[in-house]
């Protein structure tokens, strides 16, 4: 390493205060790129602007020599495993992937793997054995749901369930994980279930179809992201009190949130995955191009947002976005820490 | 310059233009692994470019093969590896379908691209049935053949050559070769002389889906394992590489060694642009334009070729 980019690179540890030392070595001529398979939604868009936020800081650092985003044309498994293989042409060091499959892209993986590049991936996992992933808990995420009711309501209840879009694996996930949460607590009762399709539209259409045939005591609505407030406007529409709806952090859940708690003290929680995970696989990365000893399964920490602390993040969320968080080095750091 | 040599050099000319263009910009491709990994996934394109080529000739055009490629390429994975038996009837059913589709087009006198576009969608239901998540395993021999590491040429050239030689020689230097030819140009000539039309239909969809099935063998060998969407952009990269190959739409006047080019050209001009670090928004539109450029030389060829 030259002397200027050590002067530089020490500086930003200064600032930063809590980087260690090890994590200084020599990824500062590596090359890191993104193998992204779809931009065409709000999520996505997020993603990449975390990306190059976060990235491009550590560019001008000088972490890193360079992290370049490519994302295909089509969202095309084929196309994305030319991508692949055009990237270890261009001499990355590492590949940062959210794949078109999972199962798919293998054969590219294992030739970059062969070539002696380091794979990560996120979101969109692989299952190659030689690549790293970055994958989410959803079922985690759908027990924490009920956890939180089992909290907030001691004496239980009957729920409503929102499922997500039919025959995706994460919606089985989610709803797995909720079930569990309710056999588990044992104070609850799902006495209704309707797909959302993680849209405020067609959650509402199918909520407000359901709530004839219900009992009139619904406690809770456990969701899966981007149909609470779809299900909040089918509650409004009757004269039914409003159940704790759990949110899933998009803008209009948490802005109709903020406005219930302002008028009425109305209490709830949301989560979901931050966008934002695009740069935590970019730290993991750099620490295995690091020589960090890094578990080939990581798992994504949650975007939590909880009472206190929604008009913060209600302020950082743009209108029609999705609440993101960036990651830094130390987050990924404790990632690594907490599978090890 | 002779206009008809040129025309035939044409696609050859465009295929060194990219591959020097990208030397220029890569370097690191010029090489046996460089190669290898930039014409590997060509492979499977050129193999579904030769199946719609079959289809091309006889005055027909097939809208299903990226479907049907990803059916394969899902059984491949699935009954071919587990219970080799099954998989190959169920292949051989496959081409065998593919003979039958030629049969009721020909008899029904429907059109091919209605008839193909609604199986383009029984296809892809099949896929799902057959692997409902992605996944599978490819067999052990073709994974081993499709990774080959023969001395000096990388693979996936001697493939391409292979492919376009063997295909020339039965389709254009046989005699044989010359009916099924004929049976796209004039078919009404070729019926009078007493060749049944039907059974070269047949035999060019047969031929068709024998092709198809070899290209999704060939990509689950190169991506390990399969998924029911895997190959649905192989319906327009196989005719785009056809046309670009020097094939035209009015039947009789394909090239087999032109389509396995045209393939080859087409899967190089994505990397081109990857290359090129062209913003992925432009790059379809990039390589259409790749196309249209190539095309309206060959209309100018052809303006020439009238004149003189």
């Amino acid at each position: 390493m030259n002397a200027p980019g050590r002067a530089i690179l020490l500086a930003s540890t200064v600032v930063g205060g809590l980087i260690g030392q090890a994590a200084l070595a020599d990824t500062s001529d590596k090359r890191i790129a993104l193998s992204n398979n779809y931009a065409g939604n709000s999520w996505r868009q997020a993603m990449l602007r975390s990306w190059e936020k976060v990235t491009g800081q550590a560019v001008a650092d000088g972490v890193v020599a360079a992290a370049d985003a490519f994302t295909t044309a089509e969202n095309q498994v084929t196309e994305q495993a030319a991508q692949i293989q055009n990237l270890i042409l261009q001499g990355y060091d590492a590949i940062v992937i959210n794949a078109a499959s999972p199962e798919g892209l293998n054969g590219a993986v294992a030739e970059a793997c062969g070539a002696g590049v380091v794979v990560v991936s996120f979101d969109g996992i692989v299952t190659e054995p030689c690549a790293w992933r970055i994958a989410v808990d959803f079922k985690q995420m759908g027990k924490d749901e009920v956890l939180y009711l089992a909290d907030q309501l001691p004496e239980g209840g009957n729920l409503l369930e929102i499922r997500g879009l039919a025959g995706v694996f994460v919606d089985d996930e989610i709803s797995a994980g909720i079930h569990e949460g309710v056999a588990e607590t044992g104070k609850f009762e799902i006495v209704g279930s309707v797909h959302g399709n993680w849209a405020q539209d067609v959650a509402q259409k199918a909520v407000a179809g359901i709530l004839p045939s219900l009992p009139d005591d619904i406690v809770g609505v456990v969701t899966q992201g981007g149909d609470g407030y779809g299900a909040a406007q089918a509650f409004n529409a009757t004269n039914r009190d409003m159940p704790i709806i759990v949110m899933g952090n998009r803008h209009d859940e948490l802005t109709w949130w903020k406005e219930q708690k302002d008028a009425n003290g109305y209490e709830t929680m949301s989560v979901s995955i931050a966008p934002g995970v695009s740069t935590l696989a970019f730290w993991v990365a750099q620490q295995i191009l690091d020589g960090a000893e890094v578990p080939k399964d990581l798992t994504v920490p949650f975007l939590r947002i909880d009472q206190d602390n929604l008009e913060e993040n209600l302020a950082n969320t743009e209108a029609g976005g999705v609440a993101n968080v960036e990651y830094t080095l130390e987050d990924a750091q404790a990632v690594i820490a907490g599978a090890k | 310059m002779n206009p008809r040599l040129l025309r035939g050099l044409l696609p050859p000319l465009s295929l060194a233009a990219l591959l020097i263009a990208i030397f220029w910009l890569q370097p690191r491709t010029m090489s046996y692994f460089g190669l290898n990994l930039l014409l590997n996934l060509a492979v499977p394109i050129a193999l579904a470019a030769i199946a719609q080529m079959f289809i091309l000739c006889v005055n027909e055009l097939d809208l299903s093969i990226g479907g049907f490629v990803s059916l394969v390429a899902c059984i491949t994975a699935t009954w071919l590896h587990d219970t080799p038996l099954l998989g190959i009837a169920a292949l051989a059913g496959l081409i065998a379908a593919y003979a039958a589709l030629g049969a009721l087009i020909h008899l029904r006198n429907l059109p091919s691209i209605v008839v193909t576009l609604g199986m383009s969608f029984v296809w892809l239901g099949l896929a799902v049935l057959v692997l409902p998540t992605p996944g599978g395993k490819a067999p052990e021999y073709i994974r081993a053949l499709m990774t080959l590491k023969p001395p000096f040429i990388p693979f996936p050239i001697i493939a391409a050559v292979v492919i376009a030689i063997v295909v020339h020689i039965v389709l254009m230097r046989s005699a044989y070769g010359a009916v099924l030819r004929g049976a796209g140009g004039n078919p009404r000539s070729l019926e009078r002389a007493g060749w049944s039309i039907l059974k070269i239909k047949m035999t060019m969809f047969a031929l068709a889906g024998f092709f198809g099935v070899l290209s999704g063998m060939a990509l689950v060998g190169l991506t390990t394992s399969a998924d029911a969407n895997i190959a649905l952009r192989y319906t327009l990269l196989s005719i785009a590489g056809v046309i670009l190959g020097g094939g035209e739409f009015v039947g009789g006047r394909v090239s087999p060694i032109g389509a396995v080019i045209g393939a080859v050209t087409l899967a190089l001009a994505g990397s081109f642009l990857s290359f090129l670090r062209l913003n992925p928004d432009w790059q379809i539109g990039a390589q259409g334009a790749i196309l249209i450029i190539v095309l309206a030389l060959r209309v100018l060829i052809s303006r020439s070729e009238v004149r003189s």
